[in-house]
């Protein structure tokens, strides 16, 4: 077939994906190779210093670097799995016969259309230390409240709460789609042997959600390294550092301390994070769900 | 007795099941409810004077004060103008490319195929803004930092895209095109008249997808963007809420509202073709 193919077809084809891969190359493959060039022959502002390994001495004794990168994992980790516990939950119960079906479909979903970095003005509003409304409702019981962005131990877990709030409609959809994909055979069949809701769930939905779970699991572990919008208004990486993500350190870096070269090493780090779970995305799961 | 129990076991087992509905019920709605309430939130906030911002009374007066402060203080016609011009460049330039790109993938046996295919799916992973040191240098060696062309350049060819449109171009008969063709029709004129329309609901779902993403976009936008001229809505927002700015909770809840107005009223209008179309695009 491909030997039959005309030689016109070819040009054709090129042609077709020229605009496309050109602006492709421009601002992801060079960049990236740039990147990776940059990391090793620059210093500072200064391009072409010639090869020169101190970038990456300096990330190792960074201990800011090491902060945020543990950082960025807990913050993965962590919202991560609750999302699409909450995602799971919320299909099951909008995909069923729940009263106010439609309107609780609309409440989850609607975090997902708003921008991350205007729902950050409102949820800076609900941890504000003494006006804030958190502290106002735990004033209502007798409790003193916290200062949930400007406590160390407690920021980052202020951070994940809305990152979850955030993300979870959107896992919802997901699981939504793969939910009305499943036959009603099953249910029946599963009536008719008088399966409790229980089991029902446990041995036939869960697995048969499997493979959606795995994809949105990689993709949600990659969105949760992209999503740093909400820092620049609640904590802009502080205090000290405690909510302070790589993505951020980054733009830090080449925009308010002027390193590029630092900050190449560490969207290196970053790149490096991405492909190893587009390793395991393509190793474990592209063989279970294939595309034709 | 024997009965007695049985009939015993079947009431439990009712109310059980009864019971755990309304937990169930209960607990869907308990999280709807605090899902949704920093939206009903930031209404009640903006539509009353800040000594209410905390205070839920339900006699508080209503005011649109906070929208008058909010207006005369952000240029947000400017933003507003600024987000729809950049998310509409970003989206027409997408559907254009994407369109051919997929085509070539789906229906042209071309060689190396399969290598093009897997180097354009990298950018699902690594999005402009992660690479913002290299490409912000790109964007200011082409004179264009601080221009609609600057902040939507790195997003005109989306891989997402021309992945959604191959596969749904591969789901249509081949027999069309060849039909096409004996009618003398050009491969543009085949894509255009054949594939196109066939791929409609494709086209929706990538759209409104691409319009949410780009109309909230916020880190490159604000690398690449100085001034009004080209500021969007995002970026203008982040400004006009900093705490410097000594702008009070209701007036930032009034330009919130403002800002994220036009795309909620869409999104209210057609929410089920929103969700449908996320979850087209979430299956493919």
């Amino acid at each position: 077939m491909k030997l039959n193919m005309p030689r016109h077809q070819q040009i054709y084809a090129w042609l077709l994906l020229f605009p496309a891969l050109a602006l492709l190359a421009a601002f992801t493959h060079i960049p990236m190779i740039k990147t990776l060039w940059r990391s090793f022959t620059s210093s500072g502002m200064q391009n072409n210093t010639g090869f020169t390994l101190d970038n990456y001495r300096y990330l190792l004794e960074d201990d800011v670097f090491w902060q945020v990168l543990s950082n960025s994992l807990w913050y993965a980790a962590v919202t991560v799995p609750v999302s699409m516990i909450l995602a799971l939950a919320m299909a099951l119960w909008v995909n069923g016969k729940i009263r106010g079906r439609s309107a609780l479909r609309l409440a989850y979903f609607t975090p997902t259309i708003l921008p991350m970095i205007t729902v950050a003005n409102i949820w800076l509003f609900f941890y504000t230390p003494e006006i804030g409304l958190f502290n106002n409702i735990l004033g209502w019981f007798g409790h003193s409240g916290y200062n949930w962005l400007g406590d160390p131990d407690l920021s980052l877990f202020s951070l994940m709460l809305m990152t979850i709030w955030k993300e979870a409609g959107f896992f919802m959809i997901f699981y939504l789609a793969a939910l009305q994909g499943i036959s009603r055979d099953f249910y029946q069949a599963a009536a008719i042997e008088g399966s409790s809701r229980w089991t029902t769930l446990r041995r036939i939905t869960l697995p048969l959600l499997m493979p959606t779970t795995l994809f949105v699991l990689i993709n949600a572990f990659l969105n949760a390294f992209k999503l740093v919008d909400h820092l620049f208004i609640l904590t802009k990486g502080g205090p000290n550092n405690a909510t302070n993500l790589l993505l951020y350190y980054i733009y830090e870096n080449a925009f308010s301390f002027f390193d590029a070269a630092y900050a190449s090493v560490l969207t290196v780090v970053l790149l490096s994070i991405l492909v190893v779970l587009a390793v395991f995305q393509f190793g474990v799961i592209e063989r279970r769900v294939h595309y034709r | 007795m024997q009965n007695q129990v049985t009939f015993l076991s079947c009431l439990f087992n009712s109310l059980s099941i009864r019971l755990s509905n309304g937990l169930s019920t209960l607990a869907a709605w308990l999280l709807g409810l605090f899902w949704i309430f920093p939206l009903i939130y930031a209404l009640w906030a903006a539509f009353h004077t800040p000594e209410y911002a905390a205070h839920f009374a339900l006699d508080a007066p209503l005011t649109l004060e906070n929208f008058r402060t909010a207006w005369v203080q952000a240029p947000f016609m400017r933003y507003m103008l600024n987000t729809v011009v950049i998310t509409l460049l970003i989206l027409v330039f997408q559907l254009v490319l994407c369109t051919l790109a997929g085509y070539a993938l789906a229906r042209i046996n071309f060689r190396g195929r399969g290598v093009v295919f897997a180097l354009i799916l990298i950018q699902l992973m690594v999005v402009p803004e992660i690479l913002i040191v290299e490409n912000y240098q790109t964007l200011a060696s082409l004179h264009s930092i601080d221009t609609y062309i600057g902040v939507g350049l790195p997003y005109l060819a989306s891989a997402f895209g021309i992945f959604l449109l191959r596969q749904t171009f591969k789901t249509i008969p081949q027999a069309l095109e060849d039909a096409a063709k004996i009618e003398g029709c050009s491969i543009l004129q085949i894509i255009w008249n054949v594939y196109v329309p066939l791929a409609k609901p494709t086209y929706l779902a990538f759209s409104l997808v691409s319009i949410s993403y780009h109309w909230n976009n916020f880190l490159w936008p604000l690398v690449v963007t100085n001034t009004e001229q080209s500021r969007p809505l995002t970026v203008g927002m982040a400004i006009f809420g900093a705490p410097e700015s000594g702008v009070d909770w209701s007036v930032i809840s009034a330009g919130t509202l403002i800002s994220v107005a036009p795309l909620l009223i869409v999104f209210l209008l057609f929410q089920r073709q929103f969700i449908q179309s996320f979850m087209t695009a979430g299956v493919k």
